[in-house]
């Protein structure tokens, strides 16, 4: 008969599933998904209630800034997509390299939206603000969702540089490598989807003028 | 479980995901101009598609999940669809109001 | 004993430990799914028993018209407490995150859930939310009045604890949707060989299409607690009517996750039935297929019809109709269920224990509260009971005798394998009984005074209520001391009860073919399947090898 020891009932739990552990982390993703799925249709029954308010509203907006902060997070799926292809072919150093060029797009990311959430304050404009309470409904909404939406997103980037930073350590460190990289896929996902959702709040919000 | 854990994989090359970004930044270039022309109604539509096929990219490419496990795309459409009903639903109080 | 390889002397999993620790840091750090689920247990449990005193003081106060017990204020406050622990607290949680814990892994023969750490960690954001309750009841400011609802605007007017509770719902969201995906990673990935999807037993398949629920709906609700929190700290304006808000855009998002979280608390509990119904008729399960897929149904049916809640909000009339129409739909698979389970009762040599006893209990409270949805289903007819007792008396008949029955009867049928202790038949029979008893005089007479008109939530009432009100508080008191007399016993057995050996019931899914309680691995082998799940003829060779 076999003996089961301590040492063996510890272990047993220890059982690696790179699959497994990928679509837990798709699970997650769909509940993020419908998180702001549900903010997605706040604003459209409320652009659908005040579409003129909603184009006025937007005027205020940056292009500018929000094609920037686009163009940086395409960018920035880019090259963690390429940290993870530069580890499976076991390059080390450019897995690295593109890992850390991301955690850079991220903070320009960070900076932009710190310029531009300040510009509005200067104006007056933020939840609850005299001047914004004197525009008609449609415009507090607008500019109520553009601070929730955009602030929920930007706590995702925060969340991402936390993540992405510890998975580069780990690389650095050699806890992840070539043939274990689940950890590293998976903080990319995560990151993937925090492009995506900014794929549509880049014309929701800044081009709709 | 080890093999299977290495085994999985379709890599994908430096140059498809250079192509795709490149793509994506021509997408973001031509929503941007787009929404500069007036189209009427249609301006939304034209940005959410666009919108749509940039997130179709991301997707399949950068998330592999055309690649990956079948059952990821199924249970991607079942969360997708899931998000569909609710806003038609929703949207019958609202029209009809 | 046939021969001499059996496991039932092995070390069971109280007295291994998955970490280096023992005692009580054996259990608080343990990955081990059965040992975090007798801890959910225990502290929904807990939970249960605080919300069933609450519920007798509301019961209290209600005996005679005027104040009795508690003032007006506490009323309101009782009352959402009462449902804020019921619903999030109890009842969401407690079928998946015990029983699905501890059964889930091994009834499709693996060691252990996918994630085990997040497991445990799933554990102590229930416990974080759990305190973050409980807090906003000490605080000043008041413990929240605005009903487990949260229904704008009174709850980003009301100046008592609102976003602390409602924090704590977002918390508890969270632990329920790690629950989730943990699950449906486990029925993926861990299945033992040759257990294929329509071999699981139906537990594991009514557990599993929960499991969607959590991660589909739950979000939803996360975000709009996450909007109404913001609303009552920085006035964004997106729910406050005065700043353009739609308060009924609330109640959609509010629905949207509330109700298809009605069949979270439901669908594990069919799932519970569909195991306990062929063990005790000894007949293989009735339209195996049917009860698997018609849970999947369900899952997806239950996002069609959330704004029947909705009828005398001020909804649009398309809408209205739309969802009145939609709502039927759920009969069908609802409809599937109890047909199927019917008819595996149909000839079947049935030994009526406990458990079973529980089950015919469900059913019928079950159907009363199916039935009577019919009339709150139905627009013309939900006009004119809506916010009244027939509302609470309806939801209690499916919550508390749907799930609520079942909860015990999970407890009668799974407790020989958790514990490896047998309970006294006789005293469990008593429960059964005086639970029905105590249950029908408490929530019964509240269909009558609902149709009468008497509203939900108030705290007085008019002389024409007192009688039907008197019954229905001293119903309260059967039944709070049946469920005090039950834990009684349950305890005693637990420590006392005669030794259970591994198939008390003679029940066929995996967890009866191991011992009790099981082994910290559940299995010495991964088992290989062969049988269909509810296939009787193997307790013939199982008695060989499992006396």
């Amino acid at each position: 008969m076999n003996i089961h020891n301590e040492s063996a009932a510890v272990h047993h739990h220890v059982h690696r599933d790179d699959i497994g552990a990928k679509m837990g982390m798709w699970l997650f993703l769909f509940t993020e998904l419908l998180l702001f799925g549900g903010l997605f249709l706040v604003y459209a029954v409320y652009r659908y209630q005040h579409t003129e308010q909603f184009h006025l509203a937007a005027m205020e907006l940056n292009t500018g800034i929000g094609t920037l902060n686009t163009v940086i997070l395409l960018t920035s799926s880019l090259t963690v997509a390429l940290s993870i292809a530069a580890l499976q072919k076991g390059n080390k150093f450019l897995s690295i390299l593109m890992l850390s060029l991301t955690l850079v797009f991220a903070f320009m990311f960070m900076i932009n939206k710190y310029f531009e959430w300040s510009a509005k304050f200067s104006h007056g404009i933020y939840p609850g603000s005299d001047e914004l309470l004197s525009l008609p409904n449609g415009q507090i909404l607008f500019f109520g969702l553009y601070y929730v939406m955009t602030g929920l997103h930007g706590l995702h980037v925060l969340i991402g540089i936390i993540i992405l930073s510890t998975i580069l350590v780990m690389i650095i460190k050699n806890k992840i490598t070539f043939d274990n990289y689940a950890k590293l896929e998976n903080s990319g996902l995560y990151w993937h989807l925090v492009d995506l959702i900014w794929i549509f709040l880049f014309p929701l919000f800044y081009l709709i003028q | 479980m080890h093999e299977e854990n290495s085994k999985h994989n379709h890599h994908i090359g430096y140059g498809t995901y250079v192509l795709v970004w490149l793509a994506l930044l021509a997408f973001t270039s031509i929503t941007v101009t787009v929404a500069g022309v007036s189209l009427g109604e249609y301006t939304l539509f034209v940005a959410l598609s666009i919108a749509a096929i940039k997130s179709a990219l991301v997707i399949n490419i950068f998330m592999h999940i055309k690649f990956d496990e079948k059952i990821f795309k199924v249970f991607l459409l079942i969360s997708g669809f899931t998000l569909l009903v609710i806003f038609i639903l929703t949207f019958f109080d609202f029209i009809y109001r | 004993m046939a021969n001499g390889t059996t496991t039932v002397n092995e070390k069971s999993f109280y007295q291994q430990s998955t970490n280096k620790y023992s005692g009580i840091l054996s259990w608080l750090l343990t990955t081990d799914h059965k040992r975090i689920g007798i801890m959910y247990g225990v502290t929904i449990l807990f939970f249960f028993l605080v919300g069933v005193i609450l519920g007798v003081l509301m019961r209290l106060e209600l005996m005679a018209p005027g104040k009795t017990i508690v003032d007006a204020q506490t009323y309101n406050s009782l009352f959402t407490l009462h449902g804020v622990i019921m619903i999030f607290l109890f009842i969401i949680p407690g079928l998946p995150a015990i029983f699905g814990n501890f059964f889930l892994p091994i009834q499709i023969g693996a060691r252990d859930v996918a994630f085990p750490r997040l497991n445990l960690l799933s554990y102590y954001i229930y416990v974080a939310g759990a305190l973050l309750a409980l807090l906003a009841v000490i605080l000043p400011g008041g413990a929240i009045d605005t009903g487990w609802t949260f229904y704008i605007p009174y709850s980003i007017r009301s100046n008592t604890n609102v976003s602390l509770p409602l924090l704590a719902a977002f918390v508890l969201g969270f632990s329920s949707i790690l629950t989730g995906l943990n699950f449906i990673t486990t029925v993926h990935r861990m299945r033992a060989p040759g257990m294929t999807f329509f071999k699981m037993p139906l537990f594991v398949w009514a557990t599993y299409a929960t499991a969607w629920i959590q991660i589909i709906a739950t979000p939803v609700i996360g975000i709009t607690i996450v909007l109404v929190i913001l609303e009552r700290l920085f006035g964004v304006g997106i729910f406050d009517p005065a700043l353009g808000g739609d308060p009924i855009l609330f109640q959609h998002l509010f629905w949207i996750y509330s109700h298809p979280a009605v069949y979270i608390m439901i669908l594990p509990a069919m799932g519970v039935v569909s195991e306990i119904i062929p063990t005790f008729a000894r007949r293989t399960i009735f339209g195996y297929k049917a009860i698997a897929i018609s849970s999947l149904a369900i899952a997806f049916v239950g996002y069609l019809v959330w704004a029947h809640h909705m009828f005398t909000s001020g909804m649009s009339d398309t809408a209205r109709w739309i969802f009145s129409l939609l709502t039927f739909i759920v009969a069908l698979p609802s409809g599937v269920k109890i047909f199927n389970w019917v008819a595996t009762m149909y000839k079947g040599s049935i030994d009526p224990k406990p458990p079973f006893l529980w089950v015919m209990s469900f059913i019928f409270l079950f159907s009363i509260g199916g039935l009577t949805g019919l009339v709150l289903g139905s627009l013309a007819t939900d006009i004119h009971v809506h916010d009244t007792y027939f509302v609470v008396a309806h939801f209690h008949f499916v919550m508390f005798g749907g799930t609520g029955t079942i909860f015990f009867a999970a407890i009668h049928y799974w407790f020989p394998k958790m514990f490896g202790r047998l309970y006294n038949d006789k005293l469990a029979t008593l429960g059964v009984l005086g639970f029905f008893i105590g249950f029908m005089l408490l929530y019964f007479p509240k269909f009558i005074m609902g149709y009468m008109g008497m509203p939900r939530r108030y705290y007085d009432y008019l002389p024409e209520f007192a009688s039907l009100q008197l019954i229905s508080t001293i119903g309260s008191w059967v039944l709070a001391a049946t469920i005090f007399f039950i834990v009684g016993y349950l305890i005693h057995a637990l420590f006392k009860g005669p030794k259970a050996g591994s198939n008390p019931w003679g029940g066929v899914t995996l967890e009866w073919h191991i011992q009790s309680p099981p082994t910290m691995e559940n299995f010495k082998e991964i088992p290989k399947i062969t049988h269909e799940p509810y296939d009787f003829s193997q307790l013939k060779e199982m008695k060989n090898e499992y006396s």
